[in-house]
């Protein structure tokens, strides 16, 4: 099939199968995208991300806890592009090897909160009544405490790692995903397609993830994007606190808190992971604002 | 005249709780026989639409006696049996098609919550007999124009095949030469299936195209009943009605 045809085909107003239906609504979306550039470049950037966190072991140039007092606090250089940090550790691949455990970090809380959101925000839009009364009020109790110092109260008592503040994270990101699909279903749930699909017979769980979850999943999925910067910061907080990541392992946060002492005299140490996080969440930023473009149904169709 | 499939006595709705409570219909009685095709009339607000949600199922508040083919309804819940035997056709084709279901999503998934069997080949026949070819098949709505919207709405409610189709200003959201194929197509089908409106609209031309008998309903109750001789003929005992009608002609002036 030409490039021509394949287009066409892909862009058709009369699909023939499920199969095509479904692959030009995909290249419609990949069209809006690929038209914000600064879009592209985060997708660029996060793609690059990845390949760096999967390829770790054959791009990093050192061991990232290989220690040489002798070579300690060197500036950028031939030999160790981002400089060394106070144990004579190469930065670039400290970073690199970090880039894992920031995707963990990322990836993970992505995955729960916004699920813990969706659910519970669903549910008590669609249910209402008291339903609603009793899931909001919690939401609410957890809204009123500043998502960090919940955080730290979780990883104080769980004790530090990359897994508990993961968790920590993750069980304390939810309540505005909670909000936001609430909103979202009670928008939803007294449209004629939904009172359509009651008369047919169709059940409430059916209604509810069949239904009701496609419509609030995309700015659901916009919000997370658009967030990711901030659970990077927060996991990066919490690294920064020493409640995450614990030594040697490589993550940012708390590479950034090592080189804290050194901030004046070797301004590197500190500067190299501060660059990777503002990358990458800037990375993430723009990709939730061109997802943005794709995904929101006042947007969309029509 | 058969027995009726439908029969409604004393109905009255209402929404919100007192002090805010509305009443929007106010005892209604009306039966609705086997292979008939019976309208509603009224100026909006005046219950009409009401009075078919509370039949679907969709307005949980109400009370007097709904009897659907001697099954005695409920509340809002409704049994599958009920589902079977009636369907409804919402006004806006905008509103009653999920944006992310393609219409063979839409279709597929109605004939299996109605426990048909054979899908994909029923599927086919039923966009031919909407009149839409199968081309439409795999589209999202976004990319029908109103009227085949309505079609795909039209042949949802046919899938289960139904007996009692309740019409909710299936036209009035489009525009006019599009309504009319609609009504034609309705007036077809109709005709095939042996099927047995209730419908509702603003519009007595669209009425007196499709229905038989009609109510004409104001503030919540019946204040008329005439046959479509009568309507079109102009005689009417009520005031409200003969009014009505005068607009209405007036409009097509």
């Amino acid at each position: 099939m030409s490039d021509v045809s394949l287009r066409d085909w892909l862009l058709t107003d009369a699909p023939q199968t499920r199969r095509q239906a479904r692959l030009g609504a995909f290249y419609q979306g990949w069209l809006v995208f690929r038209s914000n550039h600064l879009a592209l470049l985060g997708l660029v950037i996060l793609v690059l991300l990845v390949g760096t966190a999967i390829f770790a072991p054959w791009i990093a140039p050192q061991s990232p806890f290989a220690q040489d007092l002798a070579d300690r606090l060197q500036p950028p250089s031939a030999e160790h592009w981002l400089g060394t940090d106070a144990l004579g550790r190469d930065i670039l691949s400290r970073l690199i090897w970090g880039s894992r455990i920031t995707l963990f970090i990322v990836g993970t809380v992505a995955l729960i909160s916004p699920l813990i959101g969706l659910l519970i925000g669903t549910v008590a839009g669609f249910a209402g009544g008291w339903v609603d009364q009793v899931l909001m009020r919690i939401t609410d109790i957890f809204l009123a405490f500043p998502k960090l110092i919940l955080a730290l109260a979780f990883v104080a008592a769980l004790g530090p790692s990359v897994t508990n503040a993961v968790l920590a994270l993750a069980l304390t990101g939810w309540p505005p995903y909670a909000r936001l699909a609430r909103a979202e279903t009670l928008t939803i749930r007294n449209a004629d397609f939904i009172a359509a699909a009651r008369m047919q017979g169709a059940s409430a769980p059916r209604l509810l993830i069949l239904h009701i979850w496609p419509l609030c999943l995309s700015s659901l999925i916009v919000r997370v994007a658009l967030d990711m910067a901030g659970i990077i910061l927060s996991a990066a907080g919490l690294g920064f606190l020493g409640l995450g990541a614990q030594p040697p392992a490589p993550e940012w946060g708390a590479m950034i808190s090592d080189g804290r002492t050194y901030i004046l005299d070797h301004w590197w140490v500190a500067a190299m992971p501060g660059i990777a996080i503002f990358l990458v969440s800037l990375a993430f930023n723009f990709l939730g604002d061109g997802l943005r473009d794709v995904l929101d149904p006042k947007g969309a169709g029509e | 005249m058969t027995a009726p499939i439908l029969s409604v006595a004393d109905l009255r709705v209402w929404f919100g709780h007192p002090p805010d409570r509305v009443d929007a219909v106010r005892g209604v009685d009306l039966g609705v026989s086997r292979g008939e095709s019976f309208g509603l009339v009224g100026e909006s607000g005046s219950g009409k639409s009401t009075v078919l949600r509370a039949i679907a199922g969709l307005s949980p508040d109400w009370s007097g006696r709904i009897e659907v083919a001697g099954e005695s309804l409920s509340g809002a819940r409704r049994s599958a049996a009920f589902h079977r035997r009636v369907q409804m056709v919402f006004q806006d084709p905008y509103a009653s098609l999920h944006p992310r279901h393609t219409v063979d999503r839409v279709l597929a998934e109605t004939l299996t919550l109605q426990g048909m069997d054979d899908i994909d080949r029923r599927i086919v026949r039923l966009l031919d007999d909407v009149g839409l070819g199968r081309g439409f098949r795999f589209r999202y709505p976004h990319q029908l124009s109103g009227g085949q919207r309505q079609r795909v709405a039209i042949a949802r409610a046919l899938a289960g095949e139904p007996e009692l189709l309740l019409l909710d200003e299936p036209t009035s959201a489009l525009d006019v030469s599009v309504q009319a194929e609609i009504l034609n197509l309705l007036t077809d089908l109709r005709a095939d299936r042996g099927l047995t409106y209730l419908m509702v609209s603003h519009d007595l031309a669209v009425i007196g195209h499709l229905c038989q008998r009609l109510a004409v309903m104001q503030a919540g109750g019946i204040v008329d009943r005439l046959d479509v001789a009568d309507l079109r003929a102009g005689r009417s005992g009520s005031d409200y009605t003969r009014h009505l009608i005068a607009a209405s002609q007036y409009q097509r002036a």
